[in-house]
């Protein structure tokens, strides 16, 4: 039946948030620097990992994911999975075009 | 019984009181659901009556009906918008689905009532951009392809922003309905004894919760897009105009099945109770809710085929196409299977429900054709489209709606409507639709595209059998809205509050039921679909 495994006590205190608050201006300061240096292709990415940890110590902390059950991480990580779907898919169809148009 | 604990001694229905202020602040999972039955029925209509004016255009081949193409084109935008958006997705889910949902898994109302009053109002928001900007309508059709969507000079954008608006209402909807299954089930009411509607609900929740924000933000980008000419999708700027289908169908596909799941679930309920019999196949049934779900997102490529995607990307989503009609023929031989040597009683909801089985069958089986990557080459944007998608959704989704409309209106209003009458209407809309959209599978492969306003002298008979069809079909539909309103404005109760005889949970409160449903929690000791058991 429907059980409540949600833990009732998460394990956040005040410091647990400000240390997450202070880990995403770090991050932010990193990504402003990073941004002069040139990685060619790879700019996009280093920017997106940096956001991709922001964006999870956020989830896990501030949104309590890290204290939620397992149902709850299969509704967080399934969407990550069809993004993975639909960029995978989508940059498949575009590098095995044959050009028409030469 | 399967659930013989239900005990009631208030019996004040939750329709007793009045007022508007009691409508439109209402937090009743069951007033909701009316309310959105009300507005959804309120779309059909209009999609409905534009729909009638199209194919009163095409029954010549020249234009006289509409004053120019263009017009023509806002018809087709306005009916494929209204009925994909506005009636068909919210459709079963958000009316029935909140009626219903609570009721059957022994609950007194969703997870987050307050929630669903929200989306419920989320959705009218969203309506009333979309009515504003039919002042001012757009020509896209539904789908708002670039690049003619950045290029036309119709607007686009107050269409898309409604859209945009609804998507919130869907994916609430959604999270309420996921947490109400999962936390509110009546004690005993295991997954194995859920009826089949609830799984099929819980399927369509998934796919409103993960596919929609996906059209949303396809939607933001096209509004930026003209908004600010920044060329996500414009090749001069670096952008794919190929790219906003990829977007636009990795939703929309998986859309069909948040379209189509929840009739799969009103099927479900009603087979059983008219051939009295349990339901064959229950866990198959009840998985395949899932499978379709899973795998509705791995085709959407498929509507692609001939918009110059790469032949690899076709050939592999040609193969993952045919994958989606496994689970989906599931269903079919085990409906087929539960009527075997059943005791069939041909009450008007168990006509549509049959309807539902043949006319479906037709729509999945011309899909696989159009799955099919050569057989798509020639059939792509021509008539056979138009039929195969209103065989699926009208043949599917509309046959299951009016097929829940008639099976649970007197629970849910707590009137009787006149038998006769609704099997007169059903015949008409069996009849009706088959003349509409048969002759359409003719002529779609004799080359005749969609989407145009006028046509050569040859295709002239399809047309015209086609809108005669329309006709008797526009018939068959006022004749059951009549008979289906005029109870409502009697006196009078059923004689029974279970007259089928189901063993479901909501058939064992009084109709109309309560506020707040159960006086007591009930406790559910037997399965939903124990027919002819001891």
């Amino acid at each position: 039946m429907s059980t409540h495994n949600h833990t009732e006590e998460h394990h956040t205190g005040l410091r647990v948030y400000v240390a997450v608050c202070l880990a995403l201006f770090v991050l932010t300061v990193v990504t402003v620097y990073i941004a002069k240096f040139d990685f060619g292709d790879f700019n996009i990415v280093v920017a997106m990992f940096i956001a991709s940890i922001k964006a999870s110590i956020v989830a896990l902390y501030f949104m309590h994911l890290k204290f939620e059950d397992k149902l709850t991480w299969i509704y967080a990580l399934y969407p990550l999975f069809l993004l993975f779907l639909l960029i995978g898919f989508t940059l498949m169809e575009t590098f095995t075009r044959v050009p028409v148009i030469k | 019984m399967a659930n013989g604990a239900v005990t009631q001694t208030q019996h004040i229905p939750y329709l007793a009181q009045k007022g508007l202020k009691s409508w439109i602040l209402t937090t009743d999972h069951k007033r909701i659901g009316i309310l959105y039955l009300i507005t959804i029925s309120f779309f059909f209509m209009i999609a409905g009556l534009t729909a009638l004016g199209m194919r009163y255009e095409l029954m010549t081949p020249e234009l006289d009906f509409f004053r120019t193409a263009t017009e023509y084109n806002v018809a087709f935008t306005i009916h494929g918008s209204l009925m994909v958006f506005f009636f068909i997705v919210p459709g079963i889910a958000a009316s029935f689905g909140n009626f219903l949902i609570p009721l059957m898994i022994g609950a007194r109302d969703v997870a987050f009532p307050r929630i669903n009053l929200l989306s419920f109002w989320i959705y009218l928001v969203g309506t009333a951009i979309l009515l504003f900007a039919l002042a001012q309508p757009a020509d896209t059709g539904w789908t708002f392809y670039t690049p003619y969507s950045i290029q036309t000079g119709t607007k686009v954008i107050m269409i898309t922003l409604g859209v945009f608006v609804l998507g919130f209402s869907s994916i609430l909807t959604g999270m309420n309905f996921i947490v109400t299954i999962h936390k509110l089930r009546a004690p005993g009411m295991t997954w194995s004894r859920l009826p089949l509607f609830i799984w099929a609900s819980y399927a369509t929740a998934i796919l409103q919760l993960l596919a929609t924000p996906v059209v949303g933000i396809t939607l933001l980008l096209l509004i930026a897009e003209r908004a600010f000419d920044i060329g996500f999708f414009d090749p001069a700027k670096g952008g794919d105009p190929i790219l906003f289908q990829n977007f636009f169908w990795f939703y929309s596909h998986p859309a069909v099945y948040i379209m189509v799941i929840p009739a799969f679930g009103i099927i479900s309920e009603i087979i059983p109770v008219f051939a009295r019999k349990p339901i064959f196949g229950y866990k198959a049934i009840a998985y395949s809710s899932f499978a379709i779900a899973i795998i509705s997102f791995f085709v959407w490529l498929h509507h692609m085929f001939v918009s110059g995607i790469s032949e690899t990307a076709a050939a592999i989503f040609s193969f993952l196409t045919m994958l989606v009609a496994i689970p989906t023929a599931v269903k079919v031989f085990n409906w087929t299977a539960t009527l075997y040597k059943g005791s069939i009683d041909f009450h008007s909801s168990m006509l549509y429900a049959l309807s539902f089985i043949v006319l479906f069958t037709v729509g999945g089986l011309t899909g696989v054709y159009l799955g099919a990557l050569a057989v798509d080459v020639h059939l792509h944007d021509t008539y056979f489209i138009v039929a195969h998608m209103h065989y699926v959704m009208i043949g599917g989704t509309v046959m299951g709606f009016f097929g829940a409309l008639h099976f649970w209106y007197q629970k849910w209003f707590g009137k009787v409507f006149n038998e006769l009458v609704a099997k007169a209407a059903w015949f008409l809309i069996f009849v009706g639709f088959n003349v509409t959209f048969f002759p359409q599978f003719f002529m779609g492969y004799q080359g005749m595209p969609r989407r145009y306003a006028t046509y050569p002298e040859e295709y002239i008979s399809y047309h015209a059998l086609s809108t005669y069809g329309s006709w008797i079909l526009g018939l068959g539909i006022l004749i059951m809205t009549v008979n289906l309103l005029i109870p409502l404005w009697k006196k009078g109760r059923p004689e029974s509050s279970n007259p089928y005889g189901s063993l479901s949970l909501e058939w064992q409160v009084p109709s109309p039921p309560p506020h707040e449903n159960f006086d007591e929690i009930p406790t559910v000791t037997d399965w939903t679909y124990a027919y002819g058991k001891k």
